[in-house]
């Protein structure tokens, strides 16, 4: 085993070439930096898409590789924007203030400076006071970190919690979903401090930038693209070593890796959190390009979506997940969008705004009975890879999935 | 006003001003007027306040009149309440006037007779103002309260409740003697208590009275005592306690900077008793900074150098040495000045004895008050609980006994309830639909948990996490539908009359009566399942399919189709438990969604596999709830947050549940 990562991984570099491309693509077809052929909300919708992508990745790496159903990464994505959004907005605000209080006949006092503050971001909660947790919003540097750590942090002690009494499978799963439906409640609060159901806004305007939305949404674009490089590499690299192995083993028999010696539970640990990290970064840089974060974001129904995207698109490998992410929330915004076009079926009109969720449904179930590989299952009939004979064992990650036998035609 | 206005509105009043001449005239030779009855010649001694009809000069008239003893007293004070009694402009006597052709038919107060018709131009109508209505209605009310018509007394006392007056106590205790019917006489009695209370001359009467009255647990009863021990904040000059005028009723004495009189606060009761000069704020110091702005510089130092509070109050004290400015208070002189006065709490009513009685009768009340609130909260947690359980019991067969996550158990409560709605669209009558409602709900949600369980759960048995997400797939499909048929408003499920309002115990502990249904539905669905379960051959089957499918197989059991009647029977309970929801809650197509992940949480915390630990979880989570929202009152989102975390938490300690399955059963 002495071939260099890359060597091992191809698929890597194939995708590292893909992003790449596609990345200096939509860079000269951008309004921005190119001819312009590409509008700019479609090239924020690109950003989004590659920072869902991200977060997809994440939930591959916990779910595909370590088997756990986690429902509650997209509440670390969601945690992550909140995180960024508060300094941008603070940050925002407090030079509006200060522009403000300069008209005045004195300077103004850094009391009266925080007031004014306080005053234009909590005025709809009907209070003026900074609560706690915005402590640290003054300073950039403070809340990026914040981007990773209070995910991470929320991940490790949940999971420590979790996986110390053993839970696993579906309870694990329904406890996750448990958590991210505490964390929506909770900051739908108005008390919560976080501006309760109105959420954060008006965070597409970076403070300080005068550069026009068509170049700060191709910079935020470069930033996603950036991430997902990097997260993917990450990602493969934490796979593909002796902790990947470990893992799979997790996955495919749990009680055995325990036996022979390594710490489950401390693995597991590590993975959740890592991947609540990825998710926190990658909700840092998709709420700025959405402009807007609210509680609803993180509802439990978001993270289901997500593990349908990584299903669809074929767990168990990386790009299985990326690719599932870009294609569901493409097209879902594509239907959603009003862009389908309707099929008149002479007695009723098919509107693919009311039917889109429907079919996403269904086709969902088709995917999980016929195509358990997904859309990433396509890659293996080009690449003809070969199935690890697994002597007569399950194929998929979880116990009771087709057995070897079964597969065979 | 008059030149304001045309002469024809004028006319009355010049008319009424006449009318009032002749009357000071002929009341001066009153020997002359034995002729009249003798309520008329009441009227005429008080007519001049009468006419003049103002609410503060027209008290001695009513009580004349109310006082008089006479019978026609109480249909003179009707008839001026009812702006039916008039004046006649010639001699100035007071008649009861009723429409009539070519004007007015007068009768005659003291012998009913009709005295004729006369033209408006003749007459002028008395007319008191709502205030002087207001008046004469607690001057009848002694008259009601002792009216024939149990009616009318009854009107009387809650007259009385709504306006409780000092001059009403003495009719009504001289009423309570001749009250016959027995329900208004405990009434009656009551209204006199509580009448004592506020208002009896004498201390220890009402002492009594309010003895009499702490168990109660009305809210007029809290009305009538609260205002006794309503305290005045008050401040006197002095630090000693003895500076507290004689005579005062104290409640306490308040030390400024307490929590009960924040020093804030209690500086400004000094500036707003002018005992103080006010302190100046920042934001006065910014005014007074802006008013005094010379050439770039106030009170010598540059402006662009105000940018602290330090170098503002440093340039305020400047100019206020200047003597510009009022004088800067430092906190310094804010303490040195409330040390030199003593603040309290004053009660209004001067009676130490009245006070503490009823600060003892108002303890006892709330001690009361919070005991019955504890029932209150007991019975709404045991009805949360049992929608908890209604909600959950299907998801005890698919999920308890088979082992199948079902993600889309929620939309089965939904397809139960749009069930029940497109029912009560085909047949109005309420009670009639939902008896239909109830089985057909069961008979749909069957037939798609049958058809569920054959086209995808089948397939994917051994494969759980597969399994939620496909369900879930079937789950938005199935809400996505919805809305496209049903659209995205609510829609009601309206329950019969007969369901309507609640069970009243007393004035704190009531129930509706649709939670008492569903209490006993959930108590029914137990019934049931453990029928089921225990005493049929499919319950038998079922257990012994989800324990050793292949051995249940050997002993000629169809485990296919033990699962597909099992699924399809927990969904069917499902559509039940929907139809039951819905008619508390609105039908919406994500009414499922609300209820999902509680349910499931009730099946993980009460032990998987187990119907007591379904009940005991839907126990658990429902009084949780309610003791949460009672601690944290008015904050149902804040309440379910520390519920699921306190799940979280418990589970870290009974990871199989309250009531864990033991021995093979419990599998792996």
């Amino acid at each position: 085993m002495n071939r260099s990562f890359v060597a091992r991984n191809p698929s890597v570099l194939i995708f590292l070439a893909l992003l790449a491309l596609f990345t200096l693509g939509v860079t000269i077809l951008s309004e921005g930096f190119g001819v312009g052929m590409i509008s700019t909300s479609f090239v924020k919708t690109l950003g989004k898409t590659l920072c869902l992508c991200l977060v997809a990745v994440a939930m591959d790496l916990i779910w595909g590789y370590a088997g756990i159903l986690s429902l509650g990464h997209f509440a670390f994505f969601g945690l992550g924007g909140y995180m960024i959004g508060m300094w941008l907005m603070y940050e925002r605000t407090r030079l509006i203030v200060v522009d403000a209080l300069a008209q005045g006949s004195m300077p103004p006092t850094p009391q009266e400076v925080v007031d004014g503050i306080g005053n234009q971001i909590f005025g709809v909660v009907g209070s003026s006071e900074f609560p706690a947790v915005w402590a640290f919003a003054d300073s950039l540097t403070l809340q990026l970190a914040l981007v990773v750590l209070v995910p991470g942090l929320l991940a490790l002690v949940f999971g420590w919690l979790a996986f110390r009494s053993r839970v696993t499978g579906v309870y694990l799963s329904i406890l996750t979903q448990a958590m991210t439906l505490a964390l929506a409640l909770y900051l739908f609060q108005n008390d919560s401090g976080l501006r309760g159901n109105n959420g954060l806004s008006g965070l597409q305007n970076l403070p300080g930038v005068t550069a026009s939305q068509d170049v700060v949404s191709m910079w935020f674009f470069w930033g996603s693209a950036l991430a997902l490089g990097l997260g993917y590499l990450l990602a493969a690299w934490v796979v593909s070593g002796k902790f990947g192995s470990v893992i799979r083993g997790i996955r495919d028999n749990e009680a055995r890796v325990r036996f022979l010696g390594y710490s489950v539970e401390a693995y597991k640990l590590a993975l959740f959190t890592l991947t609540a990290c990825i998710a926190g970064i990658a909700g840092a840089l998709y709420y700025p390009q959405a402009g807007i974060i609210n509680p609803a974001e993180i509802a439990p129904i978001a993270s289901i979506y997500l593990a349908v995207w990584v299903a669809i698109g074929g767990r168990g490998r990386l790009y299985g997940a990326v690719i599932g992410a870009a294609v569901v929330s493409l097209l879902s915004s594509w239907f959603t969008g009003g862009q389908a076009p309707d099929i008149p079926l002479g007695f009723y009109t098919v509107k693919w705004v009311d039917w889109w969720l429907v079919l996403l449904g269904l086709s969902f179930v088709g995917v999980t009975l016929f195509a358990p590989q997904g859309i990433g299952g396509l890659v293996d009939l080009i690449s003809d890879r070969l199935r690890p004979d697994r002597h007569g064992a399950d194929l998929g990650p979880d116990q009771g999935s087709l057995r070897e036998k079964e597969a065979r035609k | 006003m008059c030149p304001l206005r045309s002469i024809a509105d004028c006319i009355p009043m010049i008319r009424v001003i006449a009318a009032t001449l002749a009357l000071l005239l002929t009341s001066l030779s009153a020997s002359a007027q034995d002729t009249n009855g003798a309520i008329q010649q009441v009227l005429q001694e008080h007519s001049v306040a009468i006419l003049k009809s103002s609410r503060t000069t027209i008290g001695p008239a009513i009580d004349a009149v109310a006082d008089s003893g006479l019978p026609q007293a109480q249909a003179v004070l009707q008839a001026w309440s009812d702006r039916n009694m008039w004046v006649r402009a010639a001699d100035g006597l007071f008649f009861r006037a009723t429409e009539a052709e070519g004007g007015y038919s007068l009768t005659d107060f003291d012998t009913g007779e009709t005295v004729g018709v006369f033209g408006s131009d003749a007459l002028d109508q008395i007319k008191p103002n709502s205030g002087i209505r207001a008046l004469i209605g607690t001057a009848l009310v002694q008259f009601q309260l002792k009216d024939p018509n149990p009616r009318r007394r009854q009107d009387a006392l809650t007259s009385i409740s709504r306006n409780p007056d000092p001059a009403l106590l003495k009719p009504l205790r001289n009423s309570i003697e001749m009250e016959t019917d027995p329900n208004l006489k405990a009434q009656k009695l009551r209204q006199e208590r509580l009448l004592t209370i506020g208002y009896d001359e004498d201390p220890d009467a009402r002492v009594q009275a309010m003895a009499d009255m702490s168990g109660d647990l009305s809210v007029d009863v809290r009305a009538a005592l609260n205002p006794l021990v309503a305290t005045r904040r008050a401040v006197v000059k002095g630090a000693a306690q003895g500076e507290v005028p004689a005579g005062t009723n104290v409640a306490r004495i308040l030390t400024p900077g307490s929590d009960a009189l924040p020093k804030v606060e209690a500086y400004d009761m000094l500036v707003a008793a002018d005992l103080a000069p006010p302190r100046v704020t920042d934001a006065a110091i910014r005014t007074a900074l802006e008013a005094n702005i010379a050439e770039g510089r106030v009170g010598d130092v540059a402006v662009q150098q105000l940018g602290t509070d330090a170098a503002r109050r440093a340039a305020y004290i400047a100019l206020a040495d200047a003597g510009t400015v009022p004088p800067f208070i430092s906190e310094e002189a804010v303490q040195e000045t409330l040390d030199g006065f003593t603040f309290y709490d004053a009660y209004a009513d001067p009676s130490p004895q009245i006070t503490d009685a009823a600060n003892d009768a108002l303890n006892a009340i709330r001690l009361k008050v919070g005991l019955n609130q504890a029932a209150d909260l007991t019975l709404d947690a045991l009805s949360l609980a049992s929608i908890y359980f209604l909600a959950a019991i299907g998801l005890a067969i698919t999920f308890g006994v088979m082992g199948v996550i079902n993600m889309a158990h929620g939309e089965f409560i939904m397809m139960g309830a749009y069930t029940g709605y497109v029912v009560q669209q085909i047949i109005p009558n309420h009670t009639l639909s939902i008896i239909v409602a109830i089985p057909l709900a069961f008979a749909v949600t069957f037939a798609a948990g049958v058809a569920m369980e054959r086209l995808v759960i089948r397939w994917l048995y051994n494969r759980p996490l597969e399994t939620l997400l496909a369900t879930f797939g079937i789950s938005i499909a199935l809400q996505q539908l919805a809305k496209n048929i049903f659209g995205t408003q609510a829609r009601p499920l309206t329950a019969p009359a007969w369901l309507d309002g609640a069970m009243t115990l007393n004035d704190v502990v009531s129930i509706s009566y649709i939670r008492i249904a569903i209490f006993f539905l959930a108590l029914f669905f137990l019934a049931v399942f453990l029928f089921i379960m225990k005493r049929t051959r499919l319950g038998l089957e079922t257990r012994a399919v989800t324990q050793n499918p292949r051995m249940a197989a050997s002993m000629g059991i169809n485990p296919g189709r033990v699962n597909m009647l099992t699924f399809g029977l927990g969904s069917g309970i499902a559509g039940v438990a929907g139809v039951a929801i819905g008619l508390f809650a609105k039908v919406t197509s994500e009414m499922g969604s609300d209820y999902i992940v509680q349910s499931f949480m009730t099946v993980v915390v009460g032990g998987v596999g187990n119907i007591w630990g379904t009940l005991a979880g839907a126990a658990m989570i429902g009084f949780l709830q309610k003791g949460i929202e009672w601690g944290n009152p008015s904050n149902t989102l804040a309440a379910q947050t520390y519920m699921i975390i306190f799940i979280i938490i418990f589970i870290q300690f009974r990871p199989r549940g309250i009531i864990a399955l033991k021995g093979r059963a419990a599998g792996d």
